[in-house]
């Protein structure tokens, strides 16, 4: 039997000092933790009476939480985006910063996995999907392979995380024969997320904007940029708050490769406008309905032309080297790609698969509070996790937390 | 005039297997509810084994109520003058009321043909066992067989209007089929 | 930081990995059911996928669930689990020449299968076209909620629509817990007490056949049908899918019944039987009139065919 003292010592160790902190590091746990308690308090009501208090109905069946659950998976996958040329290409600045973009991704996944949770009528038979104990309906349903996949990915990105965060520790280096081997696995498995997630609507005859080709390249170029985009900004912040050093020339590099992601985005977008415009046949109606309003209905229309102005910006200031390299200008492209992609990939991918509905209807759909209260718990939840997984292993990284062996005596 | 005989009975024969055919092929074995008539107005001898029989098309004093709007002719196209307790095909040939769907496929032959099918009509009973036909008097007014518009049950909710409701089981709306007013 | 490790923990009357071994053992009990109520739950739970029970099983969970019904709905329930009838498979006729959109199809469906009321649940849904304008195959032309004072309306046709009952379903094909599939006489049922909720399958049903319980069904205990089917108009719980399941409880048997929807409609618009069975009415149908089925080209194969018989 293992010696488990020096373990849960380390354990308490960690829980003491993740949860100490300056007035304002107090002041945001505070402020996620208003918002995580709202939002089990909305779970609460919508498990006890039903998703009636969802705004979605038998004519929209998905919304707001599956929405968000699209673009945190697409966030995840944006790992890869570092792990890429860090490894593949060894390019230096890069590579020390793998980690915390494998830490958002294990966020984003958990975040998306609570999102799913949140979105089915009866979680407590959540066990019937699982292989073995339950019924998965493997290899037919998408979202068999969808558990699948992003459990190994989680799987795989705790490995990475909590091998290396685990060497650094204890004062050792972390072994590349160990690494290697599941960065190399990460990249490909990084896409398969996405596209099988991309693939969940793509299959489905029965939604016509949903079932076109261009769905799954356009999730993973538009992974690419809202994923790194959210990273650029939580870098700035690391190195501000902490020791860790991030060169700027890694973050501008990222910028570099972001804006060759949206660029494929857009063009990609182009595509499909012109396909549905051009062609004109009743397919165009759910496009319609986004850019132009559909009989009516036009509550998205707003916000996808701001999404769309949002990612043409950013693309050019990506793209333009003076702006690209400058912090201002950096961080508010950032920002708008952010917002860009979140409204395109969230919203404005579920939602206009349902309108007009399978038999002609339409029925506008908008999140009710409930949905907005318990999606905000879930962002507050993801964010206060990263925080406080950023609060052990920054230290961690860079040398101020260390623990001892376990093989050591005092 | 032995041949003369003989040829009126081979033909009287063929006439009369023909009718047998008319009669019992490809007919359902269930039947059938009685015929649907008014109150106290069946058997039609009772009052006419008394009354002339006066075959001009005119305006009649009696059954005012009976309006018709079939097709262009009068009650003596379908009805026999000489016995009112039967009606009467073209051909001559006289069926009870229980079997009006002769007279109604005279005209209609192919509905009559989808009938004998089963596939024409109003479907209760057992798919794979007795299955209830009607005669085409059941759902259509010989005399004014048009089916009139009537009121449809309400719309479903719509979806924006779908609510939680706190409120016991007792408040649930009824079901509108059980109190259609026509 | 350095703490002596203690060396000899087995020498303390107490030490800490048995405090934490004997505190998880006794927050697991807490969790073992006592009493009736509590080993109901437990068992309904962990239920097993009705493709999965054997006999003895299928008779534990309906004596559950007849002491559930009982319970909630202060009636007595018969719960049949009648198996498919060997060589058949169900067809359906719409006969769109005569359907006038009175809607009683919908609320005798609504009386015989225990929808909820409020919020309410609709198996067949009836649209309206206009005459003349873009064809049933092309639905944005297509009216739910219409309600003249009088029907059917001038220079409007009607087309009732509910499950499709396909021979290769969509939503089977992407349930991830295989709560709906296909029997062997061709209904794709439910069971309600596998389904997890996650609506997939609603997004890939092409004719919006499925249904969510948004909320606890609620049925005026006066209304309620007591003769259900395990996988058919059992009443069922919040947050679960449901549809038509051609009657089940109706035509599982021999002989079998017509579904509700073909024995109320007033003009003889429906049509129902075996497909197999050459002299069925529904074979004369599929022979006889020219049939459609509805968003073919999705090649879902359903069994539900439109025609026109005058």
């Amino acid at each position: 039997m293992p010696d488990l003292v020096q373990p849960i010592r380390n354990l308490f160790t960690t829980l003491k000092f993740i949860t100490k902190g300056g007035k304002w590091y107090y002041g945001w746990l505070t402020f996620l933790l208003i918002f995580i308690f709202l939002g089990i308090g909305s779970y609460i009501k919508q498990l006890e009476q039903g998703m009636i208090h969802t705004a979605m109905r038998d004519q929209v069946s998905w919304g707001f939480y599956i929405s968000n659950f699209t673009f945190l998976v697409g966030v995840a996958a944006a790992a890869v985006l570092l792990v890429i040329p860090a490894y593949l290409y060894n390019f230096k600045p890069i590579k020390e910063i793998v980690l915390l973009g494998e830490m958002l991704a294990i966020t984003a996944i958990i975040m998306s996995l609570l999102f799913v949770i949140s979105d089915l009528g009866r979680p407590e038979r959540g066990w019937h999907i699982l292989p073995f104990i339950g019924s998965m309906n493997f290899p037919s349903s998408l979202l068999a392979w969808d558990v699948l996949v992003l459990n190994g990915y989680l799987a795989i990105n705790c490995v990475a995380v909590f091998y290396v965060l685990y060497r650094l520790s204890i004062g050792k280096d972390y072994k590349m024969s160990v690494i290697w081997p599941i960065v190399i696995l990460s990249i490909p498995w990084a896409i398969s997320i996405h596209t099988v997630t991309a693939f969940l609507y793509n299959g489905l005859s029965a939604r016509p904007f949903w079932n076109a080709s261009i769905v799954a390249p356009r999730f993973i170029a538009s992974a690419l940029c809202s994923g790194p985009a959210i990273m650029l900004i939580l870098f700035q912040i690391v190195r501000k708050v902490s020791r860790m050093e991030i060169s700027n020339v890694a973050i501008f590099k990222i910028a570099e490769l972001i804006a060759y992601a949206m660029g494929v985005n857009l063009f990609l977008f182009g595509a499909e406008f012109f396909k549905e415009f051009y062609s004109g046949s009743v397919h165009l109606a759910p496009m319609q309905y986004l850019y132009f309003g559909l009989h009516g209905h036009s509550n998205l229309v707003v916000w996808m032309w701001g999404a769309f102005i949002f990612n043409l910006t950013a693309f050019f200031i990506f793209l333009r080297p003076k702006t690209r390299e400058n912090l201002v200008t950096l961080n508010l492209a950032c920002v708008l790609i952010i917002i860009g992609v979140y409204i395109e990939k969230g919203m404005g991918l579920i939602v206009p698969g349902f309108i007009p509905g399978v038999l002609g209807e339409i029925y506008e759909y908008g999140p009710s509070s409930l949905e907005k209260s318990v999606a905000l718990g879930i962002w507050a939840l993801g964010a206060l996790f990263f925080t406080l997984f950023l609060k052990f292993a920054l230290p961690v990284f860079t040398g101020e937390l260390r623990f001892r062996a376990p093989d050591s005596s005092d | 005039m032995n041949y003369n005989v003989s040829a009126l009975l081979f033909i009287f024969f063929i006439i009369s297997l023909s009718s047998f055919v008319m009669a019992g092929d490809d007919l359902p074995d269930y039947f059938v509810p009685p015929p649907p008539f008014s109150e106290g107005i069946f058997p039609c001898s009772e009052c006419h084994a008394d009354m002339e029989v006066n075959t001009t098309p005119r305006e009649l004093d009696f059954h005012e109520d009976i309006v018709l709007k079939h097709f262009d002719g009068w009650c003596l196209n379908c009805h026999n003058p000489e016995d009112r307790d039967v009606v009467r095909l073209a051909s001559g040939r006289i069926i009870s009321f229980k079997e009006s769907e002769f007279l109604c496929g005279q005209c209609h032959g192919t509905i009559f043909r989808d009938w004998k099918a089963g596939v024409h009509g109003k479907r209760t009973g057992f798919w794979n066992g007795k299955k209830e036909y009607r005669l085409c008097v059941h759902c259509h007014n010989p005399h004014q067989p048009r089916f009139k518009p009537i009121k449809p049950l309400p719309p479903p909710v719509r979806p924006e209007d779908l609510k939680y409701k706190e409120s016991s089981a007792d408040k649930v709306p009824l079901n509108p089929l059980d109190y259609i007013v026509e | 930081m350095s703490k002596k490790i203690d060396k000899q923990p087995s020498s303390r009357p107490v030490n800490r990995r048995t405090f934490i071994k004997g505190a998880a053992l006794g927050l697991a009990s807490l969790s073992i059911p006592s009493g009736d109520a509590d080993a109901s739950v437990w068992e309904a739970l962990f239920q097993k996928h009705f493709q999965e029970m054997n006999e003895d099983d299928i008779r534990s969970v309906i004596k559950r669930m007849e002491k559930e019904y009982r319970d909630e709905y202060k009636a007595d329930f018969n719960i049949k689990v009648t198996k498919p009838l060997p060589g058949v498979k169900f067809g359906y006729g719409l006969d769109l020449s005569r359907c006038i959109g009175c809607r009683r199809c919908v609320y005798a469906c609504v009386k015989e299968n225990n929808q909820s009321r409020d919020p309410q649940i609709h198996w067949i849904s009836v649209l309206e076209f206009k005459k003349g304008e873009k064809w049933v195959n092309v639905f944005e032309e297509a009216d739910k909620y219409y309600n003249p004072h009088e029907v059917p309306e001038k220079g409007r046709f009607y087309m009732p629509v509910q499950c499709q009952q396909c021979e290769n379903p969509p939503c089977v094909k992407v349930c991830p817990t295989k709560a709906t599939w296909k029997e062997r006489d061709g209904i794709v049922v439910v069971d309600y007490n596998w389904c997890i909720g996650c609506r997939y399958c609603m997004a890939a049903c092409p004719y919006g056949a499925r249904h969510f319980n948004w909320a606890k069904p609620r049925i005026a205990k006066s209304e309620i049908n007591t003769e259900v089917h395990y996988l058919g108009n059992r009443p069922r719980y919040t947050g679960v899918v449901e549809k038509c399941t051609f009657c089940i409880q109706r035509t599982r048997e021999k002989p079998g019944r017509y579904p509700a929807c073909v024995e109320i409609c007033p003009v003889g618009a429906r049509k129902f039987g075996n497909l197999l069975d050459p002299e069925s009415e529904i074979r004369y149908c599929i022979e006889n009139k020219r049939v459609f089925r509805l968003k073919e080209d999705l090649n879902t194969s359903p069994k539900f065919y439109y025609f026109f018989a005058t």
